[in-house]
């Protein structure tokens, strides 16, 4: 924050609706490109429903699978909108502003793309609907509250509605600089979404209260999301899933993969719209030192998971880990940890990798390679030795439904993302502005000291 | 129903009230020949989709009752033992709480039942279940015109998506409580008889009513050889195995999950 350049409010406006008023031809072609993988997708979907599950790699002892793993993984990608801007909102951190909407904006997609992969699991998506939305109150069958499969559509549609009302507020302001800037139907329609924004003292001091409060309401669930996610696993009687620590683990795994999501987000975000001077090395080094506490909480509870299952003196745990850390899934296990800790971590270390936006946009992905892999661990081999005896042990090898689901997944996010940025300001440009107005500088003699003043 | 007074009373203990019945069975493993004549005809009862090679080499064949088999001893004294494996109905059923959709429940008369119509394929019930007895269509039934011949009309065909799993042959409980009804009678000893344990040759399986006590299923589960499968778990099934110790089997054999801790344990 201290190096950013001096901007004039009408620059501001104009770097920062570039997105939305001009489309370059590189937008067509990512378009294109994204709504093919997506269109993949769609048809592979379309093949699983008329032929049934058996398209999938899934079998007797593996009943869950790629989509189970990809419904974690994009819930967890999930966590990375709140840490963001609700925790960094309320502690006042200055270098969130040109993340936030972002992160809060994959909030969303990544929990739309989420439901959407529970509800493939189940093979006839139609009939899940009896159970997210039990519509049928005249026939008096309600879903189990028992069950973590209740819980977890609860959860998920709790923080999507959450997160939807805190991008939204957020973009009231900006709809109605959009509106201000456009002509024909395009200021009609921005003139109803900015809900009559005039800009007002009155306003501004309720759209600060609404932040404020939407940020503490929604931190609850953003804790409560991931460990709901986590007792699907946790509640089971399965060896290896029936892990008290399951809640903590799986939100700190979120966080880390989530935010690293994020830093490849803004690099994208940079240099697609030439952000240069809003995104800046700065807000890499602040996200690379949150990472670095965040990754290595993640590996003290790998650690704990481990030795739990290997020193509890339960034979059913014991054969699950020996699997997990045995080939072929030792490999897996051992990318695992050096894409999550032993290779970022050092990085991470140094500032002057963490002003380098390449370095850093890869370490982002391999954490989040590592992050899935996490997933992968937790759920495939669990499920190959369930049973303490031999007789109905499997294997498990992901057909190429699954693989083309996986792939539409990232495509998906990415083009709603995209989409997005197509039509709303992807960096909040009243906070922006707001922080450009609270920024001071001090001479000390022959230094020079930016600062932040509040009133 | 000698008890059904007593089982009106709520025993907190079981999930649901009891209505003086309790199906269970007694498999008497000192008897198996693992001839898998239980298999067939539960497959031949039960609609059970045909496990045709592709589908056991995809890991998805459907059994609802299957012949576990075990070594037992070192070379050249080795024997092999049977263990039939199927629903175990447990008063304590991992598999009923997980479902979203009470798709799986416990009935009054002590059965886990699985409601086809209501089953929206989440699996978790199959992944929750440690006898690994639940079983889920992957493909449609590709049903000829000779097939629909020798269907069961009294058993639904099961659609794609749908878990399935041994009912005790629910139907045949229906039927003959039905037939009864048309005497104005009260169901008997012996009425009912699963698929399984009517081709049973070795009379290795025995069915009934658990909460009689005349029965004779209720008082082989009183053997001293009785054991449950996984005991340790809680799951308290309403399946009992007999089985006597052999003092001569081999340390290194493997151990069937634990159950040694009642008076007959498992050896095998």
């Amino acid at each position: 924050m201290h190096e950013r350049p001096r901007l004039t409010p009408i620059q501001i406006n104009r770097d920062l609706l570039r997105s939305v008023l001009e489309t370059p031809l590189v937008f067509y072609v990512l378009l294109l490109l994204l709504m093919g993988l997506v269109g993949l997708g769609v048809i592979a979907a379309t093949l699983m429903v008329s032929y049934g599950l058996g398209v999938t790699g899934l079998n007797h002892p593996v009943f869950w699978g790629f989509f189970i793993i990809n419904f974690v993984f994009w819930v967890g990608i999930s966590h990375a909108g709140t840490m963001i801007s609700a925790i960094l909102r309320l502690s006042a951190a200055e270098w969130r502003r040109p993340v936030v909407r972002a992160a809060e904006v994959m909030t969303v997609f990544s929990l739309l793309t989420a439901a959407l992969f529970v509800v493939l699991h189940t093979g006839r998506p139609w009939r899940t609907l009896y159970w997210a939305f039990p519509y049928d109150f005249v026939r008096g069958i309600w879903p189990d509250v028992r069950s973590p499969l209740v819980w977890d559509p609860s959860a998920i549609f709790t923080y999507l509605t959450g997160s939807i009302l805190f991008v939204y507020a957020a973009l009231i302001p900006d709809l109605a600089l959009a509106r201000d800037q456009t002509t024909g139907w395009r200021r009609a329609v921005y003139g109803v979404l900015c809900l009559g924004w005039r800009g007002n003292a009155r306003q501004w001091k309720l759209l600060n209260a609404t932040g404020l409060l939407l940020s503490a309401l929604i931190l609850p669930v953003f804790v409560s999301v991931h460990s709901i996610v986590s007792w699907d696993f946790g509640m089971s009687l399965v060896p290896g899933w029936h892990v008290h620590i399951f809640a903590p683990y799986f939100v700190v795994g979120a966080v880390l993969s989530g935010v690293a999501a994020v830093i490849a987000l803004m690099a994208v975000m940079r240099s697609l719209f030439r952000l240069h001077d809003y995104i800046r090395p700065e807000h890499f080094d602040m996200i690379g030192r949150l990472l670095i506490v965040v990754a290595l909480a993640w590996a003290y509870f790998y650690f704990i998971d481990v030795i739990f299952a290997l020193l509890s003196n339960e034979e059913a745990e014991y054969q699950v880990m020996k699997l997990r850390l045995s080939p072929p899934y030792l490999y897996l296990f051992l990318l695992m940890i050096t894409c999550n800790v032993f290779l970022p971590v050092p990085i991470w270390m140094f500032r002057k990798f963490r002003r380098n936006i390449g370095i850093m946009v890869w370490t982002a992905i391999v954490v989040n390679i590592g992050m899935w892999l996490e997933r992968f661990l937790i759920i495939i081999p669990t499920l190959q030795r369930r049973h303490p005896d031999a007789f109905a042990w499997g294997d498990y090898s992901a057909s190429l439904v699954e693989i083309t689901l996986v792939i539409f997944s990232f495509a998906n996010v990415a083009l709603l993302l995209l989409l997005f940025s197509k039509i709303f300001p992807v960096i909040p440009i009243w906070e922006e502005k707001e922080g450009h107005i609270w920024k001071r500088e001090f001479r000390i003699g022959k230094l020079r000291l930016p600062a932040i003043v509040r009133e | 129903m000698k008890q059904a007074a007593e089982g009106t009373e709520q025993d907190t203990s079981k999930p649901v009230a009891s209505i003086g019945r309790r199906w269970g069975m007694v498999v008497d493993l000192d008897r198996c020949t693992g001839c898998q004549a239980c298999v067939v005809a539960c497959h031949a009862e039960n609609n059970i989709a045909l496990n045709l090679e592709d589908v056991v080499l995809q890991q998805r064949a459907i059994n609802w009752i299957r012949i576990e088999r075990y070594w037992e001893g070192e070379y050249p004294n080795v024997k092999a033992r049977f263990l039939p494996m199927f629903c175990q109905h447990c008063n304590n059923a991992p598999c009923e709480p997980v479902c979203p959709v009470y798709a799986t429940y416990h009935n009054q008369e002590g059965l886990n039942v699985q409601v086809y119509n209501r089953c929206i394929g989440t699996r978790y019930c199959a992944n929750n279940c440690p006898y690994h007895a639940r079983f889920f269509n992957f493909w449609e039934r590709d049903l000829d015109d000779t097939h629909r011949e020798y269907l069961n009309p009294e058993v639904t065909v099961r659609t794609k998506g749908i878990m399935e799993k041994c009912t005790f042959c629910v139907q045949r409980i229906r039927r003959s409580e039905w037939e009864r009804r048309q005497a104005d009678e009260e169901l008997q000893e012996g009425d009912v008889q699963p698929a399984c344990v009517q081709a049973c040759p070795t009379d290795t399986l025995v069915f009934g009513n658990l909460e009689d006590e005349n029965s004779r299923v209720a008082q082989l589960a009183e053997n001293k050889r009785h054991y449950r499968v996984m005991e340790n778990l809680g799951t308290d099934t309403n399946v009992i195995y007999l089985k006597k110790v052999d003092p001569h089997a081999s340390e290194t054999a493997p151990a069937h999950a634990g159950t040694a801790a009642d008076s007959g344990g498992n050896s095998a």
